[in-house]
């Protein structure tokens, strides 16, 4: 089979596979806010309400597809789009798996080795942000533009840390590839740990967890659409699927966030003190490191929903606060400690 | 600012020009999801900070004054029920006691401990909608839920005694129509865990939690001097450390003999009316205690009801009479003309004197404290705008 191929049947499946994801987080968000608030959820739709993803995609389809009057057209269009697509776009760097050998032919389980995939990443993350903040001002709406505000607040406070926590895992792991970091973790640490970034980089890991839950708005961050003030902040003038795409976009966030996180600080597809390689075949080993990738990646999903309906969310300055005050100065600690044990080790 | 603008609560004070400074108004409701049900805000901000926030009240405005002038004494008390609908039955018996003094009657003792448990069982589901609206509106959806699960028991108990759950329409004047189920004490045993686990669980969620300690602490504080110039009273005036408890102070039926404790803040600020309110709900759970007690231990056949004439005329005179529900002092006054129906029905409802200062409270804070401090203050459209 030709490179080609290979490479299309790659994004063909990763985007199906995101969609599918982000499709049952939706479904996943609501039946865990049901269980952790001792009531149903949507059991209508299908077995155990699984079809209610569905049912709301028709709903928002059919629906009127409105503009405001005096809202800015264009940008107006331009910003449930700006949000969705780079995180789609951020899935063609993430090593989804080791390697299939098919036919004598290494299989790379990612769609394209990029040697800064990292940068390329959170370069991407930031230009989800300009979705919220140009549909918050194109809506001629003040509680959108007050949401507006709030993520662009939000995104100069919580992006510096990020990049100080992504920044003390490079220097770790001296490369900006994913799938290098990814190999990077194989084996044990101090001879127990296994060799996670976790157990190198605690307290980049808090860092960037605080960050992520930030980028993706999630409650305790979710000021930019803090429903009980500011109605839906953003959004609050968008319906339809205009509307879908953002609550879509938000899910598909949460999945790349998780497997950025597990791939710079949770081993990636190893796992603990285990090799699959040597007692699995060529092709049974790419299906099982993918698994384990995404079991991981599940158990993050799955703290996003948990922390969402359990604490409250906080007030915009104090999450500028957080982030100046607490994040920057940690993270610049964390530089500096990593640095040491570099120079120390070698 | 002077203080006329301050309370100014007109709409046209939008139209005048602003002294100084590039402000944005934002018009918070009477449509949007933090306004429990129609209350307006016309907020004047700079950025996220209040400069001034202007109330404006009568969305709900269904003329319950005037319109008990119309129906008879006992045809007005389905209308107490719409004041405030988070605890009906304490409204009821406001209205009835206030009748009741106005005709000098004298209820059976067994009609006042059952009217006593009913008005604390709505107290308890009043402070649990205020406290759980509290946690939605800083964002924190769960404790709410487990509040309201226990809420519903609560109602569940209401349906048994009079078959009505939210709006009760409870008691007559004179005494009370129905007895307590024969089956309240095992559920109200039920109850009683339900209600100290999911206080317990609200305890957890957000009384110790880092987050909800930010937003609450120091959040519009207000002085005891200021709480009782503008009239507060109620958990808002005892969160300004002013013991003031119209059970203890002017005690009506048997809330002297019973033993309980009447929480007070310092601060006066979110935190301290949200501790207020959990508190009480451990206090009302023991004065239900006590007052099941002594309902238990009355012969089965004592009266329900007072003798009262077939149709109700009380002399004619004037009458305020004011009990402390769970949002303060709720008082009716009444003017009798001698006929069967009343010459003039006026309400003073707490919220009405909590929500003036309103604007006091939240300038110069953000727009966020301005939606946690209207939940701890538990504005009630209904008993606002009557």
């Amino acid at each position: 089979m030709p490179d080609w191929k290979i490479a299309i049947i790659k994004v063909v499946f990763i985007w199906c596979w995101t969609l599918i994801v982000a499709v049952i987080m939706t479904w996943v968000e609501r039946r865990g806010a049901a269980m952790i608030q001792d009531r149903l959820g949507p059991n209508r739709a299908g077995p155990f309400g699984l079809l209610q993803p569905l049912a709301d995609g028709i709903k928002l389809f059919t629906k009127e597809d409105i503009v405001p009057a005096r809202a800015q057209k264009y940008l107006f269009t331009l910003g449930p789009v700006m949000f969705a697509l780079p995180a789609f776009s951020a899935y063609a760097v993430m090593p989804f798996g080791d390697k299939i050998t098919l036919g004598g032919k290494e299989i790379i389980l990612q769609i394209s080795d990029v040697s800064i995939g990292i940068l390329y990443v959170v370069a991407l993350g930031s230009i989800a942000v300009y979705g919220m903040i140009i549909g918050g001002w194109s809506s001629n709406n003040k509680f959108s533009i007050l949401g507006g505000l709030r993520s662009t607040a939000q995104l100069i406070s919580y992006e510096v840390p990020w990049g100080l926590a992504i920044l003390a895992a490079v220097m770790l792991y001296g490369t900006f590839s994913m799938r290098e970091v990814s190999l990077a973790q194989q084996g044990t640490f101090l001879g127990f740990l296994p060799n996670w970034g976790i157990f190198k980089q605690p307290l980049g890991f808090i860092l960037f967890i605080v960050a992520a839950y930030c980028e993706a708005n999630r409650v305790p961050f979710d000021l930019p659409e803090a429903e009980s003030e500011i109605v839906a902040g953003y959004h609050t003038a968008y319906g339809s699927m205009r509307l879908g795409l953002y609550l879509f976009g938000e899910y598909i966030n949460l999945y790349t966030l998780s497997a950025i996180i597990v791939t710079l600080y949770f081993g990636s597809w190893h796992l603990p003190y285990v090799d699959m390689s040597t007692f699995l075949g060529p092709i049974s080993y790419g299906i099982a490191t993918f698994l384990v990738f995404f079991l991981k990646v599940a158990f993050f999903l799955w703290l996003f929903v948990w922390v969402r309906w359990t604490v409250p969310r906080f007030r915009y300055d104090q999450v500028m606060g957080l982030g100046w005050k607490t994040l920057i100065p940690i993270g610049l600690f964390n530089l500096f400690i990593t640095a040491l044990f570099i120079q120390l080790s070698i | 600012m002077t203080a006329e603008s301050q309370c100014r609560i007109y709409p046209e004070a939008i139209n005048e020009p602003e002294p100084s400074g590039d402000y944005v108004h934002i018009n918070i409701g009477p449509s949007h999801p933090a306004m429990h049900g129609t209350l307006r805000i016309i907020t004047t901000t700079d950025g996220e900070s209040v400069i001034n926030a202007e109330p404006e009240i009568g969305y709900l405005h269904r003329g319950v004054e005037k319109l008990g002038e119309n129906l008879n004494y006992t045809q007005f008390i389905p209308l107490t029920d719409r004041l405030n609908y988070c605890s009906a039955a304490a409204n009821n018996v406001a209205y009835e006691m206030t009748v009741e003094k106005l005709m000098g009657l004298e209820v059976p003792e067994k009609a006042q401990l059952i009217r006593i448990i009913l008005m604390e069982l709505a107290r308890i589901a009043d402070h649990q909608v205020c406290v759980g609206i509290l946690g939605v509106d800083l964002g924190a959806f769960t404790p709410f839920l487990y509040l309201f699960i226990q809420r519903e028991e609560i109602y569940e108990i209401f349906e048994k005694t009079n078959g009505t759950r939210l709006t009760n329409t409870f008691g007559r004047i004179g005494g009370v129509d129905t007895d307590l189920p024969e089956d309240f004490g095992p559920m109200w045993n039920k109850l009683r865990d339900g209600i100290r686990k999911a206080n317990d669980e609200t305890d957890r969620l957000l009384t110790h939690n880092r987050i909800f300690m930010d937003r609450a602490i120091g959040v519009t504080p207000f002085s005891a001097e200021d709480a009782l110039n503008w009239g507060f009273t109620g958990p808002c005036l005892r969160a300004c450390g002013v013991k003031r408890d119209l059970r203890r102070d002017e005690p009506y039926y048997m809330y002297d003999s019973f033993q309980f404790k009447i929480p007070t803040g310092e601060n006066g600020d979110v935190f301290d009316r949200y501790m207020v309110r959990m508190i009480e709900m451990e206090e009302s759970v023991k004065i239900i205690d006590q007052a099941y007690e002594m309902y238990r231990q009355m012969p089965e056949d004592a009266p329900l009801m007072a003798r009262v004439p077939k149709i109700i005329k009380p002399p004619a005179g004037e009458v305020y009479h004011a009990i402390e529900s769970p949002n303060g002092e709720l008082g009716f006054f009444i003017k009798s003309d001698g006929t069967s129906n009343p010459y003039r029905i006026k309400i003073r409802p707490p919220c009405y004197m909590i929500y003036q200062a309103f604007p006091e409270l939240v300038q110069g804070e953000m727009i966020a404290d301005l939606i946690a401090c209207l939940s701890s203050l538990n504005i009630i459209a209904g008993e606002l705008d009557r």
